[in-house]
């Protein structure tokens, strides 16, 4: 266990202390542009480009209205004339000079991505459980050149991968759609699933499901009432990195959607405001965007390194 | 409920079973395992050749050819092997390929030594290590697309925070440090935040490769009195190179490939100088639309991934068997 390392050559206070420091001085300096990325998002347009940078300033959701709305000039008569304003977003921007003209792009594209990222991770946790099971139970031919190419096409450089993609998608009218890049994104993540869960599913003893099927289950039965309760946290884990990897995709979405189908990655660059871009908008927009991640990563911290080495470190 | 009934079914299924010749009371009994394992695995494998292996073949194909894909009714002319010759002979491929190699040297060299030290420092198991491991490994998670976006703010001639934070400390105007648009500093700005972002990455593996080190092996250095940097260069570093290695692949492999924080940093410019192997690729396929000439070029790369990924799994075998 790891919990026991080094139980009789301790570390000495003093190192332990200056390791202490120097991890937590790089922990604290790696958030800071995650700090100002939230900062921004509370920052009014000026605030947020002024000089020098503002660290006290007072908050203001306007990034958030500005995030989610299109906004036009008009002239103070016309604002004028209108009715009082009846809510925080309508005031700020009146005080501009403009007024709410609708929404923004910004939550059908927050959609999209969730659409895509849970279909996809849906489809390719599913495909990788059974196929995990396969390989982790029974002797298949060739198994091992099999693994390697399924983990291989993970390594695939997306641009390469998207010229063919991008005629084979024209064809068959799946450009610009969710099916496809759920598709997509299901091929890529599928080999991650697989041989992760091909460890976990290993670490479930055969002989449970030996047991079961001499009390008269079927193998199918086996898999459904013995194996997959053995491995809900293996499929849950899984099933996160797929989510992550999906909600965070740039290259595929930028390249293969423009419209209905666009994700959350290639929209919020896009985000402008008056005379270029509109930085707290698009702070509010990444903050919004990397909430869920935060959460996922904090749940997941005891995963992470099964996740990232494809199953094969286990600590 | 449903298991008493399922159980009945069973049951049942049983009785019938029993009572039918044997061939016909395995069918009931449930498929066979062979069967089994190709239904199970079939539908993947189908996904993957459908998805990236038939676009693959379909990518060699027009590689011989002069195809455009925004005039799709010119007619296909067959150039041969003269796509891959004009790539490898080209000079802007090989400027590419330097900038590529570059970004690969500088992030891999620096994210390796970063993240093992701190592998190093957190292994000292100081009080809320766990804490701080987490806080750390954030960066990592996040889609490289929207916080590289963000990058682009921080760097900011005049109000970025990381020029405000430089120009601070050393002195130089802010309106000098101009970290997108400098042909010196714009190959630099990519490397810091792509370090910035992976270098948890490489801690991690680090950490799980110096936590394997089983500690009857130190307490034997401390009986033979080996000094900490004996057993650091004979004991430390060999065992936990493997773990090293696999992450200094990965990361190998995927900045190779890099793409989408470059593409929204700077794009490629200023001029061509952080144009990577993936930007140049997506400007000519998806900006000239040369689809024939960009498909020679993804072949070329994918087969240069492809062998580094061979290596990645002989390694992530050795370091499995550990």
């Amino acid at each position: 266990m790891s919990a026991a390392a080094h139980s009789v050559v301790e570390p000495s206070t003093t190192s332990k202390r200056a390791a202490a420091t120097l991890v937590i001085v790089y922990a604290l300096i790696s958030m800071i542009p995650l700090f100002w990325i939230f900062a921004t998002s509370f920052k009014t347009p000026p605030d947020s480009i002024a000089y020098p940078p503002k660290i006290v300033f007072t908050p203001s959701i306007e990034g958030y209205c500005n995030l989610f709305t299109t906004r036009t000039r008009q002239t103070p008569e016309y604002i004028n004339s209108l009715p009082p304003a009846t809510s925080f977003c309508d005031e700020t921007t009146r005080k501009r000079n403009m007024v709410i003209a609708g929404p923004s792009n910004f939550l059908p594209r927050f959609v999209n991505s969730l659409i895509i990222a849970f279909g996809s991770t849906f489809c390719a946790v599913f495909l990788g459980t059974l196929a995990a099971y396969g390989f982790s139970r029974f002797r298949v031919p060739l198994a091992d050149d099999l693994l390697f190419f399924i983990l291989s096409t993970r390594f695939m450089p997306p641009i390469a991968v998207a010229i063919p993609i991008y005629l084979m998608y024209r064809e068959l009218g799946l450009s610009d759609t969710a099916l496809g890049m759920i598709l997509l994104y299901t091929a890529v993540n599928v080999s991650l699933a697989v041989w992760l869960l091909k460890g976990f599913i290993d670490e479930i003893p055969r002989e449970y499901e030996e047991a079961a099927m001499i009390d008269g289950y079927t193998r199918l039965q086996a898999f459904r009432k013995v194996v997959l309760p053995q491995a809900t946290t293996g499929i849950a884990a899984t099933a996160i990195f797929c989510l992550i990897f999906a909600w965070n995709e740039y290259a595929f979405a930028s390249l293969l959607t423009s419209g209905t189908a666009q994700t959350a990655p290639p929209f919020i660059p896009t985000i402008i405001g008056e005379g270029g871009q509109d930085w707290p908008a698009v702070a509010a927009g990444t903050t919004v965007f990397l909430v869920p991640i935060l959460v996922f990563t904090i749940l997941l911290r005891k995963q992470l390194l099964r996740g990232i080495t494809f199953g094969a470190v286990r600590k | 409920m449903t298991d008493t009934t399922s159980s009945i079914l069973d049951r049942a299924a049983e009785a019938a079973a029993r009572a039918t010749p044997e061939t016909l009371a395995s069918r009931v009994r449930g498929l066979s395992d062979r069967m089994v394992a190709w239904l199970f695995i079939a539908p993947t494998i189908v996904l993957l050749l459908a998805i990236n292996i038939f676009p693959l073949i379909w990518a060699i194909q027009l590689s011989f050819t002069n195809y455009r894909a925004n005039r799709p009714n010119e007619p296909i002319k067959n150039i041969g092997l003269s796509n891959y010759s004009r790539i490898l002979t080209d000079t802007d491929t090989w400027i590419a390929m330097q900038a590529t190699a570059h970004f690969v040297f500088w992030t891999i060299l620096l994210q390796t030594l970063i993240g093992f030290s701190l592998a190093y420092l957190i292994d000292r198991k100081f009080r809320g290590h766990a804490f701080w491991t987490t806080i750390i490994l954030v960066p990592m998670m996040l889609s490289p697309a929207v916080v590289g976006n963000f990058w682009r703010f921080l760097y900011e001639p005049q109000i970025g925070l990381f020029t405000y934070v430089v120009s601070f400390f050393t002195g130089i105007p802010t309106t000098d440090i101009l970290m997108l648009s400098n042909v010196t500093l714009a190959p630099w700005a990519i490397i810091i935040v792509d370090t910035w972002m992976w270098t948890p990455y490489v801690m991690l593996i680090c950490l799980a490769g110096l936590r394997s080190i089983p500690d009857y092996i130190y307490e034997a250095a401390e009986v033979d009195r080996a000094s900490n940097w004996r057993q650091f260069w004979s004991i430390t570093l060999p065992m936990a190179l493997p773990f090293i290695m696999l992450a200094v692949l990965f990361r190998g492999i995927e900045n190779f490939k890099m793409f989408d924080m470059v593409n929204l940093l700077t794009g490629g410019g200023p001029g061509s100088t952080t144009e990577v192997a993936s930007i140049t690729l997506k400007r000519e396929a998806f900006e000239k639309w040369r689809t024939g000439f960009s498909s020679a070029f993804a072949i070329i790369l994918f087969v240069a991934v492809f062998g580094l990924a061979n290596i990645y799994v002989k390694v992530l075998n050795r370091v499995k068997s550990r």
